[in-house]
């Protein structure tokens, strides 16, 4: 096989282009801008770290079927466990998003990763809304037949009607989680080519605008 | 590039400054086991709400009267369910619309739902042979939809002073066909729970979908009255709260909130009204880095001075 | 499994707490969570990051 041909496979393209975007020290550095120091860059890794806590205490609930939990004391706390992954997961997320609009963190490049993190945002919404209806008890009754009068008027509660309890409960612990956990990933892999946003430069003499359009 | 082109809100300045050593793994499991020990302090103090399901059987029992008077609303029409239209059945005039967008009617029906048929007449006929009851179903089947209509429309008209007495449902009604027998029997099938089963498996063995049976339920006004006591109705801000004092999903604050002002709280439409403004508005949030004036009230809110003050103190 | 086996300390069981002004509506729970985010947040603008000392390295 001569080099020219090694060259063109798809294998070897993608795997320098990967290298290229994402050469092993951005994919996890060691050290950071010195502009990076402020509590508010915590919330993000908080809010992963939250999800994968929802994600295991979710997998457990699924060991014994989608009403264990009713009858079962240990169920019932993990259970609990989720439910306050879960407040924790929108409580750092919120957070999360309030700092980075703040800082402004779209410019430079930065816009998919604020609209993936924004996606993010409206799928955890959904797939909060399917673990509701999907708890098979009152709460799922009056939020299931409530709900559904905005999705029907919308058109979509013909294919995603929230009164089916095997469909929703489908959404919520395969089909949501697999488009969140990508979604995640894609908006990492993101965060880490492109980097942390730089500050505002208030001297307009300082500007350089070396990395504003990639 | 020149300075000229740059705008501050779209095109960020190449870092040109020091870096500091930053360990993002040792800050991910940090974060991780805060989050863990946080939630499981959370689970053993408060743990989480579990209100049982209401049944059929406990509605009707609890309820008779507002469930043989759902059951009735279902026979003759008037019922949520029965006058929804798409996606679960045809009736002009009922489908919301944004302007000319009809989109529940495009979708057309595709969760048919016949509430007299589905709700009352067809478990009723899954019901163990008794005369009365073999005799008004035989006599409803036969009967043309005009007399069908006059029965309901009489018992409908006495159903004012329907009560619930000694196990039956008693309405003075005249002229009203198998109508009396058909709300008394479905009234008991419900109390004995027969009913929830009929409408669960009605079609297999095996059943995940509580379309019906929901429908049904939140027909009736007890389901409601439950649900105001924890505050849970649409015009109480419900779509925020959560059973007994827990926190609810507070991320839909502002969805709930439309539903408390006009034109959303009195429109017909006001379902797809609430949900059109909040995908407007949550396009708009997700397309922020376009929109230039929302865009540039980071920079003019100064808010970033605090959170870069050391770099900005360095530079001074 | 008993029941007993887990219980909460603190349970929020109990028929929920509301504030009202004009037509907001809101609950106590809600209204606590909403205010610790925001306290969080201007917490985490305001407070120290400890442990950062910067190095200066141009690159």
């Amino acid at each position: 096989m001569s080099t020219s041909e090694i060259d063109r496979q798809w294998t070897t393209r993608l795997r320098r282009r990967a290298l290229e975007k994402l050469p092993p020290e951005k994919t996890l550095p060691d050290s950071q801008p010195s502009y990076v120091s402020s509590w508010i860059y915590v919330f993000g890794v908080t809010t992963i770290s939250a999800l994968i806590v929802v994600i295991a205490t979710g997998c457990v609930l699924a060991l014994r079927g989608p009403t264990w939990w009713h009858g079962s004391s240990i169920g019932h706390f993990v259970n609990s466990l989720h439910l306050w992954s879960v407040e924790i997961f929108f409580f750092a997320m919120v957070i999360h998003l309030w700092g980075k609009y703040f800082m402004a963190a779209w410019r430079g490049g930065r816009a998919m990763t604020w609209i993936t993190g924004m996606v993010l945002f409206l799928v955890s919404i959904v797939t909060a809304l399917t673990g509701y209806v999907s708890q098979s008890n009152f709460d799922s009754q009056w939020i299931s037949t409530q709900a559904k009068d905005a999705i029907n008027a919308s058109g979509g509660g013909a294919y995603f009607n929230l009164l089916n309890f095997g469909q929703m409960l489908m959404w919520h612990i395969v089909l949501l989680p697999l488009v969140l956990v990508f979604l995640v990933a894609v908006h990492v892999v993101l965060v880490r080519i492109k980097g942390v946003v730089p500050p505002f430069e208030e001297d307009a003499g300082q500007q350089s605008a070396g990395a504003s359009h990639e | 590039m020149s300075k000229k082109n740059f705008r501050p809100d779209v095109d960020a300045p190449e870092w040109r400054g020091g870096h500091s050593p930053y360990d993002i793994l040792k800050e991910g499991t940090i974060a991780l086991v805060v989050v863990s020990l946080l939630t499981v302090l959370l689970s053993v103090v408060f743990g989480s709400p579990d209100d049982p399901a209401i049944t059929i059987k406990s509605w009707s029992n609890a309820a008779p009267v507002d469930f043989a008077t759902t059951a009735l609303s279902e026979l003759n029409g008037t019922s949520t369910t029965a006058s929804y239209g798409a996606p679960y059945n045809h009736t002009p005039d009922a489908s919301q619309a944004l302007g000319p967008l009809t989109l529940e009617k495009w979708v057309g029906v595709r969760i048919p739902i016949d509430a007299a048929n589905d709700f009352v007449v067809n478990p009723l006929r899954t019901l163990p042979y008794q005369t009365a009851l073999h005799q008004g179903l035989a006599n409803w089947s036969s009967a043309s939809t005009s007399t069908r209509t006059k029965w309901v429309a009489n018992y409908t008209k006495a159903s004012a002073g329907m009560k619930f007495n000694g196990g039956q449902v008693v309405v003075n009604a005249t002229n009203a066909g198998p109508v009396p027998v058909m709300i008394n029997d479905l009234t008991k099938m419900a109390r004995n729970g027969a009913l929830d089963q009929a409408l669960l498996t009605g079609n297999s063995f095996y059943s995940t979908d509580y379309t019906q049976s929901l429908l049904f339920i939140s027909d009736g006004g007890y389901l409601g009255q439950l649900a105001a006591k924890d505050h849970l109705l649409g015009e109480q801000w419900g779509v925020m709260n959560e059973t007994g004092s827990y926190p609810g999903s507070a991320w839909l604050w502002l969805y709930t909130f439309f539903y408390q002002i006009s034109p959303y709280n009195s429109s017909g439409n006001g379902d797809i009204l609430v949900l059109a403004t909040m995908i407007l508005l949550t396009a708009g949030l997700t397309l922020m880095p376009f929109l230039p004036g929302l865009r540039s009230i980071p920079r003019k809110t100064r808010v970033y001075r605090l959170i870069w003050r050391e770099h900005y103190r360095n530079r001074e | 499994m008993g029941p007993l086996l887990y219980a909460a300390l603190l349970p929020l069981n109990h028929p929920g707490h509301f504030l009202h002004w004009h037509f907001i509506e809101i609950s106590v729970a809600n209204t606590i969570v909403i205010g610790l985010m925001l306290l969080t947040f201007v917490a985490a603008l305001v407070l120290p990051f400890p442990g950062r000392r910067r190095r200066k390295e141009n690159q």
